[in-house]
């Protein structure tokens, strides 16, 4: 099942540049939350510190309290926080060196779950999940990069869900795809959403609103709205976020 | 008048350039046909299998060099190529920018270019002379050091090439960073790795001056690593500085198979790397 | 307001400190080159002092120790290389990176990363049995009738001796000098080439407004570099120079060079002066080519950041 999400005072910084001011925010389980701006305004950096990814580069850091169910994420091991919260990210990145069957249970395997069996389940389980395993199930020692584009996204998400994660964070994972994969995708979600809690980071608009439940708004680091996504789009309270979904700017 | 003038000038620095490019092609195949031709003629079954005859008796062969080179190049290969690799890593996955690291990448491109006796002076007077005899060990440590700069730099250059994106997605299915640099990030770069490690060994096996003072030579098989042992290159310099004809051309058969050696090692490296199809 | 690090996991404490350890290691190696040969040259720098780089005379039986035939046989033999490979390898790089198709490229440049992966003693059975000969029988003669007015062609044509060293040198520094030379010039913006041709300037006209112009610092760079191999190069000048520690002004001459006596005396010296002593030109050799490459490194930096490992160079 999916968990909540509750963002307090959450300041992001990489180097003096600071990206995310006092974001404030609350994401519920099992619902698709997309979050929308313009570029450079901060929904990368956004679900990058809900994974704990942020810390990783070199002269980011993050200040705040994020809390999981009401657990702080910061009371955890980052490395285990990432196995409850999962990502995927704008260009499909399949691990080159490895197998289909492989990409789907690195995260398994690597956290040292040795059985085979358990690994096999595992694998076709997440396969079927992210609609994939009826068109790999032939040759899962292929290469990971013997996939289409779309496919190799959607290889991407069933690694995500190997590793059983109750929040998926996705960073425009179809930004890079045609439109008919990047249906399949949203098709897929869709179906997610009944297990996991989602957050998607979008620039497309109306792809939030063909898939989310609810939508953020961010401009230059900080949140500007965030509710139910028909709000958002039909009755927006800030004229700022008017502005951007009628088009104006960004 | 003053274009046409030009245009002469052009013409004939370009002749002059493919002039050159032709000039620096003619010792190759000079070396090359030599070594085929005389190398050849000498080149036999024995050669392969047989220990080298004393001084004046004909026949005889080079078997025991054959394989002290690569008893040698292993041991310099299973020294020096987790050495450079290790490095590498560090350079690229845990420090890339900082005053250390630049400092480590200089160090390497310098000790490339000290002459291979010094370090076979070094290892001399720190393990022949410690240990009170000569041995493959020591030449395999000589040849290591070799080695070790040249692994650095192309293991880098490989691991450079690896996406950031990879490490991320590592990262974000809870790997531990140090798994996902050892079970991602290097497999992703294998065969770049693999392809500088090769190159570096076979720059290794063709090396003569460091394996002067510390493997020595043997005109016999050796039976462990701390006894003196025979190597190509040096059953080759002792040959050719002989005055015996038989060892001269027992010494261009030894140069064919040096050379078949080097090359074959590279070409197999070069081949690995363009069947590369990854990222 | 707390600051969120990442902690590190104990294998990752490991792989790092590990991974430190031999980069670090390789800094220590050089370091630790120069100490071990210090402390072993410890007994000749004593005994002899500077006199040691200015005495001519080299005599183990009678305990009398000097590097100058050494030193001079290996500046005669590298500056020989250098004038001879530096013109060529430059015009390779320029032929191989302006002028030749790609296919013509690939080629060529395949064939002179062969020249470098020929090991040095294969050279030197081919300068002892091919080279030197030739050079006894039809070069020397020819020099020395035509130019032998001047000093440097003099005496009798001999084979093995200073040329023989100093063309072998030149063929093995050849792909070094071009490998770098290429690497700097790839590494000139094609907008500068552009820029020149744009101007009306024919291509030799551009490779030197745009091209030589923009990369010559590290250009000198490989040629220093070139010139640190060709110093510190032992077993083909060992196996054609001659082995005879004079100085004379022929390059027809037999001479030695510095790495030569090492290989060739080392083994032999059987008592400590006569060790430390070579030791001594060791510390010297070490010393030059220390200093070579690290400002040809720097030069070669400057334009081309973070040089390529340089597979066979």
């Amino acid at each position: 099942m999916g968990q909540s999400l509750t963002i307090r005072n959450l300041d992001a910084w990489y180097g003096d540049n600071q990206t995310l001011k006092g974001i404030n925010m609350e994401i519920s389980a099992n619902q698709v939350t997309a979050i929308i701006g313009p570029s450079g305004c901060g929904k990368s950096t956004f679900v990058r510190c809900i994974n704990r990814m942020h810390d990783t580069l070199p002269g980011a850091r993050a200040t705040g309290e994020i809390l999981l169910d009401g657990e702080s994420i910061y009371a955890k091991d980052p490395v285990e926080l990432r196995r409850t919260v999962g990502m995927v990210f704008q260009k499909p990145n399949p691990f080159p060196a490895m197998s289909i069957y492989d990409n789907v249970v690195a995260g398994l395997k690597l956290n040292g779950i040795r059985n085979r069996e358990k690994l096999r389940t595992a694998a076709e389980k997440s396969l079927r999940m992210a609609a994939l395993w009826e068109e790999v199930n032939q040759r899962l020692n292929y290469s990971g990069m013997s996939l289409s584009g779309g496919q190799q996204q959607r290889l991407c998400i069933a690694r995500a869900l190997a590793v059983e994660p109750s929040v998926l964070l996705m960073d425009e994972p179809a930004s890079a795809l045609d439109p008919i994969a990047t249906l399949r995708i949203e098709e897929l979600i869709l179906e997610l959403k009944k297990d996991y809690t989602i957050v998607i980071v979008t620039h497309n608009m109306q792809q939030a609103a063909r898939i989310a439940d609810s939508t953020a708004f961010f401009l230059n680091g900080e949140l500007i709205e965030h509710g139910p996504t028909s709000e958002i789009f039909m009755n927006p309270k800030d004229k700022r976020t008017e502005d951007y979904i009628t088009g104006r700017f960004g | 008048m003053k274009g046409r003038l030009r245009k002469y000038r052009n013409a004939m620095m370009l002749g002059i350039f493919l002039l050159f490019t032709l000039l620096a092609l003619v010792p190759l195949f000079g070396v090359l046909g030599y070594v085929v031709k005389n190398g050849i003629s000498a080149l036999n079954f024995d050669f392969f299998t047989s220990l080298p005859k004393p001084m004046g008796v004909s026949g005889g062969g080079m078997a025991n060099a054959i394989v002290g080179t690569l008893i040698l190049i292993g041991i310099a290969g299973l020294l020096g190529i987790p050495t450079g690799i290790l490095a590498a890593i560090y350079l690229t996955e845990y420090d890339r920018v900082s005053w250390l690291s630049t400092a480590v990448r200089f160090t390497t491109d310098v000790l490339t270019g000290i002459p291979s006796i010094i370090i076979g002076i070094v290892v001399y007077t720190a393990l022949v002379v410690k240990a009170g005899n000569f041995s493959a060990f020591a030449g395999g440590v000589a040849l290591a050091i070799i080695m070790v700069p040249l692994v650095i730099r192309s293991t880098e250059e490989m691991l450079k090439l690896v996406p950031q994106t990879i490490r991320e997605a590592g990262y974000a299915l809870g790997i531990p960073r140090w798994r996902t640099i050892l079970r991602i990030v290097l497999p992703t770069a294998a065969k770049g790795i693999l392809t500088g490690a090769m190159l570096a060994v076979a720059r290794a096996a063709g090396e003569t001056a460091p394996l002067l003072f510390t493997a020595l030579g043997n005109q016999y098989w050796s039976h462990s690593l701390n006894e003196p042992i025979a190597a190509l290159p040096l059953q080759i310099y002792q040959y050719a500085t002989s005055p015996y004809k038989d060892w001269h051309s027992q010494a261009w058969a030894g140069s064919l198979v040096l050379i078949l050696l080097v090359v074959i090692l590279s070409f197999i490296a070069r081949l690995a790397f363009r069947s590369r199809k990854n990222f | 307001m707390k600051q969120n690090r990442v902690k590190e996991s104990i294998g990752d404490t490991i792989l790092r400190l590990l991974t430190l350890l031999m980069a670090v290691s390789v800094v220590g190696l050089i370091i630790w080159v120069g100490w071990q040969m210090f402390a072993s040259a410890q007994e000749s720098i004593h005994t002899f002092g500077w006199s040691f780089v200015t005495n001519r005379v080299w005599d183990p039986v009678k305990q009398n120790f000097g590097a100058l035939p050494f030193i001079y046989g290996t500046i005669v033999t590298s500056v020989l290389a250098l004038v001879i490979a530096g013109p060529i390898g430059l015009g390779v790089a320029i032929f191989l990176n302006e002028m030749a198709p790609a296919k013509v490229r690939s080629v060529i440049s395949f064939l002179v990363e062969l020249l470098a992966a020929i090991p040095s003693v294969v050279y030197g059975l081919w300068g002892i049995f091919v080279l030197a000969p030739l050079l006894r029988d039809h070069v020397e003669p020819w020099l020395a009738k035509w130019f032998g007015f001047l000093p440097l062609f003099q005496g009798s044509p001999m084979g093995l001796g200073m040329l023989a060293g100093g063309l072998i040198l030149a063929i093995m520094i050849l792909p070094t000098i071009a490998a770098i030379s290429r690497e700097v010039m790839a590494a000139v913006p094609d907008s500068q080439r552009e820029a020149a041709l744009a101007l009306g300037a024919t291509k030799w006209e551009m490779v030197r407004i745009a091209v030589l112009a923009y990369a010559k610092s590290g250009i000198l760079g490989g040629v220093i570099l070139g010139l640190g191999r060709a110093l510190g190069e032992t077993m083909a000048v060992t196996m054609v120079i001659g082995n005879r520690p004079d100085i004379l002004p022929s390059v027809f001459a037999p001479a030695y060079s510095m790495a030569a006596v090492i290989a060739n005396e080392f083994t032999e010296a059987t008592y400590n002066l006569y060790l430390s002593s070579l030791v001594e030109i060791g510390l010297i050799l070490f010393g030059i080519t220390l200093v070579l490459n690290a400002f040809a490194r720097l030069l070669v930096w400057s334009v081309a950041r973070g040089p390529k490992g340089g597979h066979l160079v």
